[in-house]
């Protein structure tokens, strides 16, 4: 989800990949199901919101697959390309007002909240052949859109434990409770988005992570309070430069991202938990308010075209849902399991729904109290107010005198 | 004033009517009022009528018709008081942050001021150079330094010395408010001290002040204002800092920079909460530059009479 990737050590991990496959690349046709010259010379633009480094582009490689450019080639529609950094960001975005989009890639818990706050508008599937004929099966009608009525999977990927083998002992791995084991104190890197702290520590105590109950939210709470003397830091990015660097021993993270850090430095390794863990799913929707809605309807079949999602998914590593890719897609890649896992892990995985806002008010709460409940010395107050007293009787004296000496 | 030099400020009255009142009144508005939901004529629900309307049209398989209005409430001000631990404790390190920055940077400029005039300029170049780096660059850089294989302790560890805890601790915080705001101290007080001529030391020591006398009953005084605006230009930017604690507090230290950050772009969409704290947050600022100016003014006036 997070991912403003260390783009320099992805393309250059990428780029055999590229080499050996691009020759099939050229190969793969378009399918013809839709009639891709539909809006030529209409002069649209379409506005495309995504993730940084969520798309194959032209890194000046011989072959590299300009996924924009492709499609304008192909349709004659202009795309207007930004991104986003997180889920939030996107949300905010929108519900601003200040921003029109076309085409939107959020994750699964924040489609359920979009879809709840209506601001998703229903897709025409009859516009997008290719979700019927090349989604696979196991990612439709998942909780966050159970209808299957306004979304249409990109990628997927899961969150594991990536550690460092020099020093972390393999029979300690397994469960998630390795993140409260005081073994590992001050080497511990966790999230510091609440909702992907609050979901290991939920599986950790054995709840859902998607829990409404007050009782298990505030017992999570306690869990990571608990666990904070032992956290080194709270971070989202700066964990690649971390775990790379050796700098900490153990943190959960992104599947997709567990793959370039364990191609920086080879001692670190991935695992999931026994506990289960979090599947997520980013897919594309169209925001209400768009105004190309079928062009963009479009789009998202051509980022679900065989050769458009191979070289996507070969760009940014993460999991495809898309059914065909696979055959195509690089061996070692395919073969990865940290990157398509067993059906076994598979199934004892949760996706994250939207929850009521209370739930999520509470969350942030208890959030905030867990990041400052700790590091606030008691004495601060004290000190604090007593400091500002002594400052303005300082300043007063200080002028009476003043005010005496000039009145001489 | 004339019409042609009211002419003449026109266009950065205009800039600040559009990007600095119109968004404090954005703000404010944000800050007191919250979006309430409503039932399909506008009536107020109560969380209960709310949970029983949504259960009747699921029993029925109907659409909820619901609005949103937004009403006045002083419930988010009220909110703030839970956060007072991160306000004080963001005040608390802004101001060990600037008690330093004065500390350091006061010596420093007046030592710039009295240089010759080319090597003023150097000097200068010299205390700005850092900034023409890119904030976050350098922040990142502190992080490289003071990380556990970073290379401070690499350093430490080549001289026998067991590496030292330094990243992910309040002082690590203060650190990096010092060093990317230390520039903001040491211009405006130059500024000042460089106007202080020479023959007013001389004269002082003529009439028989010693070393500190002069510092404390001319030197001082006169580069008071050059204090006041400095301490504005560290303190504020400090208290309201996010990514440094972030970076180098190793997010465990949250500050309300952090704080007013998550309000917007965290979990919980909540940006009436989030100007509420900026309210707060501005009218501390407000108060604490109350009292710095009030120093300045009457010095300033003791100094004239």
């Amino acid at each position: 989800m997070k991912r403003r990737i260390a783009a320099l050590a992805l393309a250059a991990a990428l780029i055999p990949t590229l080499a050996v496959f691009t020759s099939a690349d050229d190969t793969i046709p378009y399918s013809n199901s839709v009639d891709w010259d539909k809006f030529r010379g209409e002069n649209i633009t379409l506005n495309v919101y995504n993730w940084g480094e969520y798309i194959s582009v032209d890194e000046g490689g011989e072959d590299d697959f300009d996924t924009n450019r492709e499609f304008e080639k192909l349709t004659g529609i202009k795309v207007n390309y930004t991104n986003f950094a997180t889920n939030e960001e996107l949300y905010a975005k929108l519900k601003s007002g200040g921003a029109s989009y076309d085409v939107i890639i959020p994750s699964d818990y924040m489609i359920a909240r979009m879809i709840n706050e209506d601001m998703l508008e229903e897709l025409d599937y009859s516009n997008i052949p290719n979700y019927d004929a090349l989604i696979m099966d196991r990612y439709k009608g998942l909780e966050y859109d159970p209808e299957e009525r306004y979304s249409v999977p990109y990628t997927v990927g899961m969150v594991g434990l990536i550690y460092n083998t020099t020093f972390v002992d393999e029979e300690d791995l397994g469960s998630w409770d390795i993140l409260w084991n005081e073994k590992y104190a001050n080497e511990i890197l966790m999230f510091s988005n609440s909702r992907d702290a609050f979901a290991i520590a939920c599986k950790y105590l054995g709840y859902s992570m998607n829990t409404t109950d007050e009782k298990e939210l505030r017992a999570a709470a306690n869990a990571l309070t608990d666990q904070k003397l032992l956290v080194q830091a709270y971070v989202m990015d700066e964990i690649f430069d971390k775990m790379t660097g050796g700098e900490a021993a153990l943190a959960p993270y992104y599947a997709g991202d567990a793959i370039t850090m364990i191609n920086d430095n080879p001692d670190l390794a991935y695992i999931v938990p026994r506990e289960g863990t979090n599947l997520f799913v980013d897919a594309m929707c169209i925001p209400k308010g768009a105004k190309n809605k079928e062009a963009a309807e479009l789009y998202i079949n051509f980022m679900c075209e065989t050769r458009t999602a191979l070289a996507n998914i070969e760009y940014i590593c993460y999991s495809t849902p898309q059914r065909e890719v696979m055959d195509y897609l690089d061996p070692e890649l395919a073969s990865n399991p940290i990157c398509y896992p067993d059906d076994e892990i598979l199934d004892n995985t949760e996706v994250f729904i939207a929850l009521p806002n209370a739930t999520t008010k509470l969350m942030d709460e208890l959030w905030t109290s867990i990041l400052t409940a700790n590091s606030t010395d008691p004495w601060t107050i004290p000190v604090f107010l007593v400091g500002c007293l002594g400052l303005s009787i300082g300043i007063n004296v200080f002028r009476a005198r003043k005010k005496k000496a000039n009145g001489q | 004033m004339n019409s042609r030099s009211k002419l003449a400020a026109a266009p950065y009255l205009l800039w600040m009517i559009v990007f600095i009142v119109v968004p404090l009144i954005l703000i404010a508005v944000f800050a007191f009022t919250t979006s309430v939901t409503c039932d399909a004529e506008g009536n107020l629900l109560t969380e209960e009528e709310l949970s029983e309307y949504l259960a009747e049209c699921e029993e029925n398989e109907v659409e909820p018709e619901l609005t949103e209005r937004t009403v006045f409430t002083i419930k988010n001000i009220l909110d703030v008081s839970k956060y007072s631990t991160v306000l004080i404790n963001s005040a608390w390190l802004a101001l060990i942050a600037t008690a330093i920055c004065l500390v350091i940077a006061y010596p420093l400029a007046y030592m710039i001021s009295r240089m010759f005039y080319t090597r003023q300029k150097l000097a200068l170049m010299l205390v700005m150079l850092p900034m023409w780096m890119n904030f976050l660059l350098r922040t990142y850089a502190w992080m490289t330094l003071l990380e556990k294989n970073g290379l401070i302790n690499r350093l430490l560890g080549l001289i026998g010395i067991a590496p030292l805890n330094m990243i992910n601790t309040q002082g690590a915080v203060v650190l990096g408010m010092i060093y990317n705001y230390l520039p903001f101290m040491v211009m405006p007080l130059y500024s000042v001290m460089t106007k202080i001529d020479d023959r007013t030391i001389e004269a002082a020591q003529d009439l028989g002040a010693n070393g500190w006398q002069v510092v404390s009953r001319v030197i001082m005084p006169l580069s008071m204002p050059g204090v006041a605006s400095g301490i504005t230009m560290v303190f504020v930017p400090s208290v309201s800092t996010f990514i440094i604690s972030r970076m180098l507090g190793g997010g465990t230290n949250m500050l309300v920079g952090d704080l007013i950050d998550l309000q917007f772009l965290g979990n919980a969409y909540n940006p009436n909460l989030g100007a509420a704290i900026s309210l707060v947050l501005m009218v501390f600022i407000f108060l604490c530059m109350s009292i710095t100016n009030q120093l300045d003014n009457e010095d300033m006036e003791g100094v004239l009479l």
